[in-house]
């Protein structure tokens, strides 16, 4: 009935619409009242229309035009006979009506049938409507007033790709745009953009004192998009004139000499990133090989057992919230105490099943812990399955902030901070708590301390315990940094107890010292020689590192022999 | 630390009449009697042990061998070495490299060059590659590489005196560094996949029974004679300054002996012994690989050493042939539980059995004595426990 309805008002709109229609439209921005004229015309006139629109700024042109191009606007008759320009989404009360967004306002059509200023939005069947349609000219002149639009759009990312976009196109035409634009802009980044898209296309003016001048800017700039402009234009035939040779190769010059700058730079932040969780992980290892003397090759299991904490705390998360909630992104900051006290966990299981046998035997303790990460091994695959799991970086640690074009991830600035805070806590815990006072007197001297009356075995299994527990956090900040499976642990062991060794046993400075540098020398080595080269370099400096400080960089000093 | 065999244990002779027999039985036993019962009985016969058998006791036999070096470094030196797989494959890929260039043009690609060089672009062979057409200087080298980067490490380490836990923690590093550089493809040892597709040795063809026959009697003899020979190095008053060095190394230095070279003469020897325990691993397996010298490999040595029993040169054979066969069935039955049970086995041998399978003989024999010493004797606890 309502259907039936509908087609009769359309029949009728499109017959008499057509003449009418401006002035059915309430109060508009001259703007909008342009982007409506561009829609409405009778198509022979269309094309001249939205070219019309080229540098008009307008937040409704780019939505209108870009649903236009992909054929999702519609005209939706008013039963006043208008016309109204729309794309048609879902009802929000579900059923099977659609409702019309008016691209002028973004709001819902009313349905003006149900009394004036109702709230009631227009619904409408679907397939009732046919999109307005399009032609190839049509889109052609569309995509031009989008690109053009894009630089005067409300969003600083939007403004800024667009304004590239004209900057690769070369065209001169642009240029009073982007010089206007350039006059009212006020991020700095688009500012840049713009001067640098100027001079971009300023490179193939006419004039020799313009392009030299843009050459300059270029070079200042650093603009990487430029530096392969240049190469193209020394090697360009008829060659440029010799002044122009000799500003190309300058700017050349001082743009790569930037950007080693930056890579070096960005190199040095992920090597002291890679740094920080060596040292999450060696720092564990620190207490349990370096104060403890036990050798625990389940310490990367007990990292893992952290990792895998995390991804269950996520999918608890996710299963209480739905995946929709907001609050879905705080799980890491549930997870962490929980991949603590579950590692820590396993880790006195461990002492109390194993190890505490074994504290007058090291090389045995190696042998049965690895026995003991074989098993855990295994445990994992059975209980998460031998691929690799899921686990999803909270919105907070995505993305990456720049400064002087070094890209700062965001994930990584949290593993170096959280690598300091817990280096902090850890020297707090030694050095200014009973608890502290206490392991060091027991590692020290086991039996002089129980002779005054520490409970050494309590002692033992706390320290065993929070060592296990800086693993178990290693494992949840290492989740967010690469994949978390049955044998991530492995890939980890070797490399910290080379930090432990080369940093001097028995000594957390030692350890923080030793996996700063071999991380950045790790990072440094690996764009000259390659990511496993690198590490096998470094392995063999460790080694003969060794043989010069046998005792490591900060050895402890000891009368005692044997 | 086990117990260590003390001075005035030792029997003046190299082996007793019993010990020679027991030696002797299963040497015979199994480098005679089972290769002439596998060539001469018919295919279907019940006491023929099938090629396949022969090949896996072949197999185990280098286990053993390097199981026997792992032993002679860690039960009588004191040397947890965790890099002892590194040895074996150095031994075998230096006689890969010989049985690749056999295979001459039978290959894939039907080139002089080997397949993967083929596969990788390479135009001639590389220089280094030439000598080893030559057996003799393959066999050479399966005994100078790994004996090489024994005494190059060995010398670094033991001069600057590390010991205990940080050399197995350096040679684990050592072994997985190696391991990491075999991997790469452009090492030119074939990347991950190795060597393997090999044809003859010695103009033979490896896939001939007699040919297996003959290699798996080597690697027994082979057995037999590091047996023999580490038994004769343990027996003498060099295998005591061992034992010292193992209990006590500072007093054996402060009497006057340079503990550093001792070290480095028994770490050189085991890795070009074990060197060519890998070389005749490689043909009978009929590939090597780079997952052959990862830690992991040495610590499953160190297992069989620790299972089987070690400061004995008997145990770690036995251990070798236990643990390997265990493996076998288990990855064959139960793939899921083989971690259980190798993971298990290193602790439970850990905690509960110090002395490996060797020492329970003795710990049965204890058990007997104390329950018959508290048979015959009234027992304070039966008062009690009467009604």
């Amino acid at each position: 009935m309502i259907r039936s309805l509908l087609i009769v008002l359309y029949g009728f709109v499109l017959g008499s619409g057509l003449a009418r229609s401006s002035e059915s439209v309430p109060v508009v921005a001259s703007g909008r009242a342009q982007l409506l004229d561009a829609l409405l015309t009778p198509p022979a006139r269309q094309i001249a229309a939205v070219r019309a629109l080229i540098g008009v700024e307008d937040a409704a042109i780019t939505p209108a035009l870009t649903a236009w191009r992909a054929g999702e606007l519609y005209l939706v008759p008013l039963p006043n006979g208008a016309l109204v320009p729309a794309t048609l989404a879902t009802a929000p009360d579900g059923g099977d009506f659609l409702v019309a967004i008016s691209v002028l306002d973004g709001l819902p059509v009313p349905d003006s049938a149900s009394g004036v200023g109702s709230a009631h939005p227009l619904r409408i069947v679907p397939k009732s409507l046919k999109s307005l349609e399009t032609t190839a000219t049509l889109r052609r002149a569309i995509r031009d007033v989008l690109e053009v639009a894009g630089v005067a759009d409300a969003s600083p990312s939007v403004r800024y790709e667009s304004i590239e976009r004209l900057g690769q196109s070369r065209k001169a035409e642009h240029l009073p745009l982007l010089q206007a634009r350039l006059a009212i802009e006020k991020t700095p980044a688009v500012s840049r953009a713009l001067a640098d898209a100027i001079a971009f296309i300023q490179l193939s003016d006419s004039s020799p004192t313009v392009r030299l001048v843009a050459i300059a800017a270029l070079g200042e700039a650093h603009s990487l998009a430029a530096a392969s402009r240049f190469k193209e234009l020394l090697a360009a035939t008829p060659p440029p004139s010799s002044e122009e040779v000799a500003a190309l190769s300058a700017a050349l010059k001082k743009i790569e000499s930037h950007w080693k700058t930056v890579n070096f730079f960005g190199d040095l932040f992920r090597g002291l990133s890679a740094g920080s969780v060596l040292l999450l992980i060696a720092l564990g290892l620190a207490i349990t090989f370096g104060l403890m003397g036990v050798i625990n090759m389940a310490h990367g299991e007990l990292m893992v057992v952290g990792a895998y904490s995390t991804f269950v705390t996520q999918n608890l998360f996710v299963s209480a919230l739905g995946t929709a909630s907001p609050f879905l992104n705080l799980y890491f900051i549930a997870a962490l105490p929980a991949a603590f006290f579950s590692a820590a966990l396993v880790g006195l299981a461990l002492e109390r099943g194993v190890i505490q046998f074994l504290y007058k035997r090291p090389l045995e303790s190696l042998l049965a812990t690895w026995g003991v990460s074989l098993a855990l091994q295994q445990t994992f695959r059975l209980i998460f399955g031998p691929a690799n799991v899921q686990i999803n970086a909270p919105s907070w640690l995505q993305g990456s902030a720049a400064f002087h074009d070094v890209l700062f991830a965001y994930n990584r600035l949290f593993v170096i901070g959280f690598a300091a805070l817990v280096v902090f806590g850890v020297w707090l815990v030694l050095n200014r708590t009973s608890l502290g006072l206490l392991v060091r007197a027991v590692m020290q001297n086991r039996q002089m301390a129980s002779c005054i009356g520490v409970r050494a075995t309590r002692v033992n299994m706390l320290t065993f315990a929070f060592g296990s527990g800086l693993a178990g956090l290693a494992g949840a900040c290492l989740s967010q940094l690469g994949n978390v499976g049955p044998s991530m642990g492995q890939l980890h062991i070797i490399d910290s107890f080379m930090v432990v060794v080369s940093g001097g046993v028995g000594n957390i400075l030692g350890s923080v010292a030793a996996s700063l540098g071999i991380g950045s020398v790790d990072q440094l080595l690996q764009p000259l020689l390659g990511a496993v080269m690198g590490k096998i370099l470094v392995l063999f400096a460790i080694i003969l590192f060794l043989q010069w400080r046998p005792g490591g960089l900060f050895p402890t000093r000891s009368r005692s022999l044997d | 630390m086990s117990v260590p065999a003390k001075l005035s244990d030792v029997e003046p002779r190299f082996f007793t009449r019993a010990q020679w027999a027991s030696f002797l039985l299963p040497t015979l036993l199994l480098a005679l009697v089972l290769p002439l019962l596998n060539a001469l009985l018919p295919s279907e016969h019940l006491l023929r042990p099938s090629d396949f058998t022969l090949n896996l006791y072949g197999k185990y036999a280098t286990y053993a061998v390097l199981a026997l070096g792992v032993d002679l470094l860690w039960g009588f030196l004191g040397i947890l070495s965790l890099g002892q797989a590194l040895f074996f494959a150095l031994g075998g890929y230096a006689f890969g490299m010989h049985l690749l260039l056999m295979i001459g043009k039978d290959g894939q690609y039907k080139s002089k060059l080997p397949d993967y060089m083929v596969f990788l672009g390479y135009k001639a062979l590389p220089v280094h590659w030439q000598p080893f057409y030559s057996f003799s200087f393959a066999t050479c080298a399966v005994l100078v590489i790994p004996a090489l980067i024994a005494f190059v490490f060995g010398w670094l380490a033991f001069r600057s005196r590390i010991k205990g836990v940080y050399l197995s923690i350096l040679t684990q590093a050592l072994t997985y560094a190696a391991a990491l550089l075999f991997f790469r493809n452009d090492f030119g040892f074939g990347g991950n996949n190795g060597f393997t597709d090999f044809k003859r040795v010695l103009g033979a063809d490896l896939n001939s029974p007699t040919t297996r026959r003959v290699l798996y009697v080597s690697s027994v003899l082979l057995l037999a004679g590091v047996f023999l020979l580490y038994r004769w190095l343990t027996r003498a008053k060099f295998g005591h300054l061992l034992q010292a060095i193992r209990d006590g190394e500072n007093r054996v230095l402060f009497s006057g002996y340079a503990t550093a070279s001792y070290k480095l003469f028994v770490f050189v020897l085991v890795a070009a012994i074990t060197g060519i325990a890998g070389a005749l691993y490689v043909p009978q397996v009929g590939i090597i690989n780079p997952s052959e010298m990862t830690p992991e490999k040495s610590l499953e040595a160190v297992v069989w050493v620790a299972v089987g029993g070690r400061g004995t040169l008997l145990g770690p054979v036995l251990g070798a042939f236990f643990v390997n066969a265990l493996k076998s069935w288990a990855t064959r039955s139960v793939p899921e539980l083989w971690l259980y049970i190798i993971g298990g086995l290193f602790i439970v041998v850990v905690l509960f059995l110090p002395g490996g399978l060797i020492s329970l003989p003795a710990r049965f024999r204890l058990l007997w004595a104390r329950y018959r010493s508290r048979a015959s004797r009234p027992d304070s606890s039966t008062f009690f426990q009467q009604p």
